[in-house]
């Protein structure tokens, strides 16, 4: 069976929130979406990122939990609080390195993306990447991703001495120079050096 | 005259827009069951033309599931697409036709809204003659229903005066490709996009105005390809540009001549393509003589050195595309800069094969097939030209009329609202059209429309067009009856009927019949079904640019879409054209064109010192009829903001979040400033798809491309001022955003 992956790649994010408005048709957090999309700095740049649950080996946010409610299922998508378990405390929200986790006041439990295990585990895609229409994120085999993308997936992150790997990969440029965001760097005006021209 | 009959604020609270956060029934209930069926359709916002799944149970769309065996976007939508089903079982559905009375607009019956209509129609053709009575159609219908607004327009009513909304789109390119080539339509399915090894994009915000394009733009760079964007703004699509052109507004068609100044200059032509393939060659290159890099710098702000690197790369690639859209196009030159940029590509020979090509970004839903078949006011069924007398006896004989009684071509739609604003138009039946949005100058827009003697619109919700009507006739949505639609690619797609309409509303097709059997012309508009409109049409369109003969409901749904031309019923359709080289024209050349430069109609001085320019944001659709009424999509961009640079902002002490007053030639109007480094410092971008004091067409102008008709929305100029007081609208909603 061919293996799919979960791949993030924010450079071809274009902020249309697609995955957002996607996610809140989930059949479990009807009407609210378990991702977002942000812009990095408006005023400098239009670029954008989508943040989603990346499914750690070993969650932080399981690790923290005082109620041992977070659970990961035997294919690696950790999942929302327990209810009954879950005692609203918001370690995980404090702990994810990634800030994923959302405390739900409306429902008392912390809730977060199960990359949509009633589509997947039915052979479906999950919906965010389903329709991202620039494929920032994308869930196609990992053979396919090396194959047709410039970019390199990974998924292995540090944070501090904390070495985190997940289930969902990153994708991350090769060494790349400084790139201008200023459209002034880019103009032609009469009587000054174009040496700032940078492309 | 026709005068809104209530206050907008109570037509407002009584018509919305309000907005619609949740599926029927609620996100907890009534949605939650599972659906009845799964329809295969298309989204209904833009040319992409998606492929969406929507689930239906009860007679009603209750959401939507991502159809990924669709080849062309093969499950991607962007938010409109995801919550375009929120249009459904919406509260502010027109439940039934409307009259204006003294107290407002009152419910009637069917027959009392068709006979008022006819009776004052007839009776204003008698007093001042068939052509005082236009009719408006829109390039979001079904091909089916713009094929029908021509033919009511021509035959039930007998005026010369019908046209459409994409004249506000598709005009220029169109008009463009069909002078240099002989056929209005991009020659390249959109899968050859990620074979360019050099693609420049022009004048298209393509991430947020046609979002799924944007994948196959990034393949195209996953494949090794270079991205030029020429854009007075950094947009999403420019995050990962090789090389970024920051044209000055208005000054595209020099940037252009000049990129093909140094592509002649250096060789990179290809001599033979143009010796075989082209006439006009001599005097386009004799007109670029003088557009030299330094040259063209001073008057584009474009470094000398970045016109030579992107002529370079366009002329030495060996296959190289351009994609342009309403940046270029909604230009008083828009046909020349359309003509600039199609010169490039025909003479580096990029033409014909994967990843070559000069391509137009086709706007609205239906913008391609909405203009191929009789609502332009220059052309009839199959992209014919309406002055083609062939074309004329074989369209009067499916028409069943003589040739001479097909109106010669009438005014556009600019031309119409001058003429209701003269009065030598009295009467206007729009469908599909919200002009007191879309048309630039507001307040001229809003002149003529009280001056008509009568107003019919058609549509399912109350446009703001529609509070100057005498009769609303409450029409249809797109999932509500059948038909088809051609893609921005010239791909035939199949429109299924996935519900009927609420309450009393009407499928539109019925209400054009109905008014025309009352105009004394029922034998004509006799169809029982969208099908046998089709039907009528393909046989229309037949030996025409556009022939549609070969193509059936049937075919579309085997083989997921028809490219047109398809002149058979054993002809698979036409994805590419122009392969060998053939253009369309009957010598099978294709033209250089000439594309002289003229200032904007508006032009800047020192009393209006800043370029306006106007486009639009992801999460709305045209002038919103549809889209401002859908709670998502409004929240996330709920208002005009002004997007300004940080070093105009700072010459005129305005802050991020203060409020501007901006003024043109025409009027003055006050928006929220958002400081961005993403624009030139001698331009400010508004979005468009707001109405009354918070459209930014209030300060338009209503200058014409005079080949295509299109308005100048690209290129205004403006002063500003930091204004102390916050709009009257803001103050209303009581809100800081």
């Amino acid at each position: 069976m061919t293996e799919y992956g979960f791949f993030i790649d924010p450079s071809r994010c274009i902020g249309c929130k697609a995955c957002e408005n996607a996610c809140s048709e989930c059949e479990t957090h009807r009407g609210y979406p378990m991702i977002q999309v942000d812009f990095l700095d408006r005023t400098n740049s239009i670029a954008t990122v989508p943040t989603v649950c990346m499914h750690c080996d070993n969650p932080t946010c399981a690790q923290v939990c005082p109620a041992d409610a977070i659970k990961k299922t035997e294919d690696g998508v950790v999942q929302s609080s327990l209810k009954p378990r879950c005692v609203s405390c918001s370690n995980c929200v404090l702990g994810c390195p990634f800030g994923v986790p959302k405390m739900m006041s409306r429902l008392d439990q912390m809730m977060k993306c199960d990359m949509c295990y009633d589509r997947t585990s039915v052979g479906k895609r999950p919906m965010c990447a389903t329709v991202c229409p620039s494929q920032a994120l994308a869930f196609v085999p990992i053979e396919q991703i090396t194959r047709e993308r410039k970019l390199k997936p990974t998924n292995v992150f540090q944070f501090g001495n904390q070495t985190v790997t997940t289930k969902v990969f990153m994708m991350v440029p090769e060494d790349t120079d400084e790139i201008s965001i200023d459209v002034v760097d880019y103009i032609w005006e009469k009587g000054e050096s174009n040496d700032t021209q940078r492309i | 005259m026709a005068k809104p009959p209530l206050p907008i604020e109570k037509l407002i609270e009584l018509y919305g827009p309000s907005l619609n956060y949740e599926p029927l029934g609620g996100w907890e209930d009534e949605s939650r069951n599972p659906a009845e069926k799964l329809v295969k359709t298309h989204c209904c916002f833009c040319g992409q033309q998606c492929g969406i799944q929507l689930k239906v149970r009860d007679n009603k769309v209750i959401g939507f599931e991502p159809w990924e065996d669709f080849p062309f976007n093969e499950g991607m939508l962007c938010p409109k697409g995801v919550k375009r089903y929120m249009q459904n079982n919406h509260p502010d559905r027109l439940p039934g036709p409307l009259m204006r009375t003294d107290s407002g607009f009152k419910q009637v019956t069917w027959d009392a809204a068709l006979s008022q209509t006819v009776a004052r129609i007839e009776e204003i053709q008698k007093k001042y003659g068939k052509d005082s009575v236009a009719v408006y159609g829109g390039a979001s219908l079904t091909t089916e229903k713009a094929y029908l607004v021509g033919k009511f327009a021509r035959v039930a009513l007998g005026t010369r005066h019908v046209d459409y909304n994409g004249r506000l789109c598709m005009v220029s390119a169109g008009t463009a490709y069909k002078l240099a080539f002989g056929v209005d339509r991009s020659p390249n399915p959109w899968e050859d996009i990620p074979s360019a090894d050099v693609l420049m994009i022009a004048g298209s915000n393509t991430a947020e105005c046609s979002p799924i394009t944007t994948d196959y733009v990034w393949r195209m760079k996953d494949n090794g390809g270079k991205l030029i964007i020429v854009d007075p703004r950094m947009t999403p699509i420019s995050r990962n540009t090789d090389l970024y052109l920051p044209v000055r507004p208005g000054t595209d068609v020099i940037l252009y001549m000049s990129i093909l100044n140094v592509i002649l200059r250096e060789g990179l032509h290809k001599q033979e393509f143009i010796d075989a393939h082209t006439l006009g060659f001599a005097e386009v290159a004799d007109s670029v003589k003088q557009y030299t890099p330094e040259m063209a710098a001073e008057i584009t702000g474009v470094p000398p050195e970045a016109i030579e690197k992107a002529a370079r790369w366009l002329g030495e690639a060996k296959n190289a595309m351009i994609l342009h859209a309403r940046g270029v196009e909604h230009q008083s030159k828009g046909v020349e800069n359309c003509s600039a940029l199609i010169n490039i590509c025909l003479a580096t020979g990029n033409f014909g094969r994967k990843g070559a090509g000069c391509m137009m970004i086709t706007g609205q839903g239906n913008g391609q097939g909405g203009r191929e078949h009789g609502q332009k006011c220059d052309q009839l069924p199959g992209q014919r030209s309406i002055d083609d007398e062939e074309g004329r006896k074989h369209v009067a004989s499916v028409w069943k009329v003589e040739p001479e009684e097909i109106p010669r071509a009438g005014y556009s739609a600019m031309e119409i609202m001058d003429a209701l604003h003269k009065g030598e138009i009295k009467a206007l039946v729009s469908i599909c059209f919200n002009p007191i949005v879309s048309l630039p100058h507001l307040q001229f827009t809003k002149e003529a429309l009280e001056k008509a003697e009568f107003v019919c619109i058609i549509d399912p919700f109350m446009s703001e067009t529609a509070h100057y009507a005498d009769i609303v006739l409450a029409g249809s949505l797109q999932e509500e009856d059948e038909g088809v639609v051609a893609n921005v690619e010239g791909r035939v797609l199949h429109i299924q009927k996935c519900i009927t309409p609420p309450d009393d509303a009407r499928v539109d097709w019925e209400i054009f019949c109905d008014l025309a059997k009352r105009l004394g012309n029922a034998e004509r508009f006799s169809y029982t079904s969208s099908r046998e409109i089709f039907d009528e049409l393909r046989e229309a369109s037949r030996g025409g640019i556009a022939d549609y003969y070969g193509i059936t409901y049937e075919k579309i749904d085997k083989q997921m879409g028809v490219f047109w031309p398809c002149p058979s019923l054993d002809h698979p359709g036409t994805p590419r054209l122009f392969e060998n080289a053939k253009f369309l024209h009957k010598d099978g050349k294709a033209r250089f064109l000439l594309t002289p430069y003229r200032e904007s109609g508006d032009p800047v001085n020192n009393e209006y010192p800043i370029y306006l320019t106007t486009g639009r944001v992801v999460s709305q659709y045209l002038s919103g009829t549809q889209t401002r009424r859908i709670g998502a999509l409004v929240d996330m961009y709920p208002e005009p903001r002004l997007e300004i640079h940080p070093r105009l902002a700072q010459q005129y002490g305005i802050a991020d979040g203060d409020w501007v007053a901006v003024k043109t030639r025409r009027s003055v109007a006050t928006f929220r400033a958002m400081v961005v480094k993403t624009i030139r410092p001698d331009t400010v971008f508004v979005p468009y798809h707001w109405p009354g004091d918070k459209s930014i067409n209030q300060l338009t102008h209503r200058t014409i491309d005079p080949r295509s008709k299109i308005p100048e929305y690209k290129v205004s100029a403006c002063q500003i001022v930091k204004s102390e007081a916050a709009p009257s609208w803001a103050v209303a909603n009581k809100g800081d955003n």
